[in-house]
């Protein structure tokens, strides 16, 4: 019964995506109030019938119903209560409604804020959102029922993939996807703006807000990722250069030009084209990225199961959306004033340098990871692009993008005062360089990588607490006028400074783990001592342990200094029963200075076990750097200009039409 | 001049028609028909450190049918098939040989000690040259060699159980009949 309410109401939703789609958009080219407002209320109902849909599946994952094709091929009955909702976005169909469901959610949220958006622009921007619905609705019936029915239903489910049975991973994909649906908001503005045939500092205030949040979600979500591969997969990489996580950096880096590029329409009512464009773009990404691993086209990892009805319908869609949006931008974006010229050395003149410098990194990966499909096409040669690609690209554009990034808050609208500004960082510069010859004269042959990233990071973090610092003339006066300039500074700058300082703990964290990590590795019998990092490890033994849903062997290790008493450490190696597979628990002791990460493995047969235990330093502020930025963000969204104090153009709502035919490119 | 603002859509035009093409006449699950029933490509290789005398060419004609598993540290699949391969060694169903493709030795000697050694012999591929001259697409792909040294065929993606029944298992027996 709850399957074919979920059917049902999914089709509702997708009756009213399509009104929403549609009416709207003819009450604005006509100027009819009741269609135009009639956009709110479909974005109402539209999000009632998802969520609607939503509960019903995840009512079926609760109840284990395995006469759902879905829940049976997912779940099981003795997974804990967590995996079986998690369950329910853990698998393409139920992935994609929630993708759907987070949709709805921008969109009902588009219309409780947008309350001071000018009717028109409102009703197309709700329309465009309901178009996208529209197609992902389409995909989710016609290709992908989440609701389908077995017959006869078996007793037990098939069970969900053990690495996916986690905490990390339960949140990683509803952050992910805020984020990446996040980018449809601003995707739909971009699109309303182009039909508009206008785009003004106004419009990048609207858009401000919305690019920030889903900046703000793909950041946490592609850390909750990484955070995962890093205790998960018990190698303690983090990283690995994945169609898949490429998938979630490339919208990440465009939306973070984007929210650079924003500040200049907004600042300057310059570089609009571009801005436009880069939201597209975003989007875009956004959807290659969804859809990509799902379409049969790339051989990935994470690839869901493929189906080549999937794959013509998938293809469709993103030349229907990707393709029609580029074509709309190339016929209306000449028709839209551009600003006046820039002076290399200012403000705007930094935020086209790190514009220039996110995209072509964004490129670079985008080149990659279509590569071998390109190739292969061409020449019919197969190739693989691993990290070693990716690193080589993505650091020497990452380098020029952490030094400019001290340099651009300095700088000044218009003109700005290179020499000023160098003389302001000479204090950053000179401590950059005491830290770098410090580890010089602490390990001469250190990686030349450590001495450049150790310096970025001071350079990047002296060099934003500097520019704050100056904002609110600490130490040039006193203490109770630096404070009250403080709370004066809006927001948004304290929070640009707060997500720059998270760059720098993120460099901070990859550099220090990637270079001074030390380990130990090997057969280990209980009672056995090992010190790895300045930490003896004892080995007290291991045990097996029956856990609700597997069986597992688990290690106890204490590791201490010879100063304190020490911490006891319990990695594990489960063996699941279904699906059969083992997986490893790595047990990690985050701390500040550094991890202690220890997995054991198997026994040897004589009462000694594989061990593995990594000293990792500082690796712990790659994540807590990715929470500080996303906290930047969060900052900067809670500018009270961002909601009150948007300049209204009510007045110029009639100008547009002379705007478009007076315009010429 | 105002032509330039289409240069995006006309870039995605060529991106989109390439991915139409690869949907419907690649199949990345295929190996190039040049190679299948030649001999494996002329290769000599040092050893992962601490395991196994170095794989080669010539170690690759036995006189049985074996198993070429491109692997790596990196590689999150690879993990996925690892188990199954321990198991096919403990049964002593088929000989499998380790290249371990664009990797560090030592990620590669750490990787094997925590998951166990499934292989006979291993060589590191440390730049991807082996890798290139088989057709390596993506990590793991597993080769199906003859007695003679020839390939037989090629698995792309992480080997399972059905995957090595269907595809894998007949050719053991063709070999041994």
């Amino acid at each position: 019964m709850v399957a074919e309410i979920g059917q049902f109401v999914l089709i509702l939703a997708l009756i009213t995506a399509i009104f929403q789609g549609v009416f709207p958009l003819i009450g604005a080219a006509q100027n009819s109030q009741p269609m135009m407002r009639f956009a709110s209320n479909a974005a109402l109902v539209q999000f009632l019938a998802v969520t609607a849909a939503f509960i019903c599946l995840t009512v079926g994952y609760v109840t284990s119903d395995f006469s759902i094709l879905n829940v049976a091929n997912n779940s099981h009955s003795l997974k804990p209560m967590l995996y079986k909702i998690s369950g329910v976005w853990g698998n393409h169909e139920g992935s994609l409604l929630l993708w759907s469901l987070i949709l709805a959610l921008f969109g009902l949220a588009v219309a409780v804020f947008g309350r001071n958006l000018p009717d028109t622009l409102k009703a197309r921007v709700l329309s465009i959102q309901g178009l996208v619905g529209v197609g992902f609705l389409m995909f989710i019936l016609f290709t992908s029922n989440p609701f389908e029915r077995l017959d006869p239903a078996p007793l037990d489910g098939s069970g969900l993939n053990p690495l996916l049975q986690d905490p990390g991973l339960a949140f990683h994909p509803p952050f992910l996807y805020l984020g990446y649906v996040g980018l449809s908001v601003t995707f739909s503005f971009a699109i309303a703006a182009l039909i508009e045939g206008k785009v003004d500092p106004a419009w990048a205030r609207w858009v401000r807000p919305w690019t920030l949040a889903a900046w703000g979600f793909l950041t946490v979500g592609i850390a909750l990722g990484s955070w995962w591969a890093y205790y998960e997969l018990g190698w303690g990489g983090w990283w690995f250069w994945d169609p898949v996580e490429n998938a979630s950096f490339m919208p990440w880096l465009a939306a973070t030009a984007l929210l650079h590029s924003a500040i200049v329409v907004e600042k300057r009512d310059a570089l609009k084209n571009w801005t436009i464009l880069l939201a597209i773009i975003a989007f875009s990404l956004s959807l290659l990225g969804t859809f990509l691993v799902r379409s049969g086209v790339l051989n990935s990892v994470h690839a869901f199961a493929s189906d080549p009805a999937r794959g013509v319908f998938i293809l469709i869609f993103l030349i229907v959306v990707i393709g029609g949006s580029l074509l709309l931008y190339g016929i209306r974006a000449p028709q839209m004033k551009g600003g006046g010229l820039f002076a290399p050395i200012s403000r705007e003149g930094a935020l086209v340098l790190n514009n220039l410098l996110l995209s072509t990194a964004t490129a670079t990966i985008l080149l990659g990871t279509l590569y071998p499909i390109f190739l292969d096409a061409f020449t019919g040669a197969k190739v693989s692009v691993g990290p070693p690609y990716f690193e080589a690209t993505f650091l020497p554009l990452a380098i020029p993008l952490v030094i400019a990034m001290a340099f651009g808050p300095f700088l000044a609208w218009k003109r700005g005062d290179l020499a000023g500004v160098i003389s302001r960082l000479k204090f950053g510069l000179f401590l950059s360089l005491l830290l770098v010859g410090f580890i010089w004269w602490q390990q001469t042959d250190a990686p030349v990588m450590a001495f450049v990233g150790m310096g970025l990071f001071a350079w990047l973090l002296i060099g934003s607490l500097l520019e704050w610092s100056d904002r609110i003339k600490l130490f040039r006066g006193p203490l109770s006028s630096s404070w009250r300039r403080m709370k004066q500074v809006p927001r948004s700058a304290h929070g640009m400074t707060v997500a720059h300082i998270g760059v720098a703990l993120v460099v901070l964290g990859i550099t220090a783990s990637e270079t001074w990590q030390t380990e130990h590795l090997g057969v280990m019998r209980p009672g056995e001592i090992v010190s790895v990092g300045g930490y003896d490890f004892r080995f007290d033994g291991a045990e097996t342990i029956a856990g609700p849903n597997y069986e597992a062997v688990r290690g106890t290790f204490l590791a201490s200094t010879g100063s304190n008493k020490g911490d006891y450490l319990y990695p594990e190696q489960r063996r699941y029963t279904t699906p059969p597979m083992e997986t490893t628990e790595a047990a990690i002791r985050p701390m500040l200075s550094a991890d202690l990460y220890v997995v054991i493995g198997e026994e040897d047969g004589t009462g000694g076990y594989a061990v593995r235990i990594y000293h990792k330093p500082f690796i712990s502020w790659i994540w807590i750097g990715s929470f500080v930025m996303f906290f930047g963000g969060a900052l900067s969204l809670s500018d009270r200009r961002l909601r009150l104090g948007a300049p209204r153009r009510t007045r110029q709502q009639k100008a547009v039409a002379t705007d478009l035919s007076g315009v010429k490119g | 001049m105002r032509f330039r603002f289409l240069t995006p859509v006309l870039a995605f035009a060529g991106i989109a028609v390439v991915m139409w093409y690869a949907l419907f006449n690649l199949n990345p699950t295929e190996i190039p028909t040049e190679l299948i029933n030649k001999p494996a490509p002329e290769f000599a290789l040092e050893p992962v450190p601490g395991y196994g005398p170095g794989l080669a060419q010539s170690d690759l004609a036995t006189g049985k049918v074996v198993l070429l598993n491109v692997f790596a540290s990196w590689c999150v699949a690879c993990m996925a098939e690892h188990p199954f391969f321990m198991k096919l060694k403990a049964q002593d169903t088929v000989d499998i040989y380790g290249l371990n493709y664009k990797d560090t030795p030592d990620a590669a000697a750490q990787w094997l000690a925590r998951h166990g050694n499934p292989y006979k012999r291993t060589g590191v591929d440390l730049k991807g040259r082996v890798g290139i001259d088989f057709g390596v697409y993506g990590v793991p792909e597993t080769f199906v060699i003859s007695p003679d040294g020839k390939i037989l065929d090629k698995i792309i993606g992480p080997v399972s159980e059905d995957m090595f029944d269907a595809r894998i298992r007949p050719l053991l027996n063709g070999a041994g009949s």
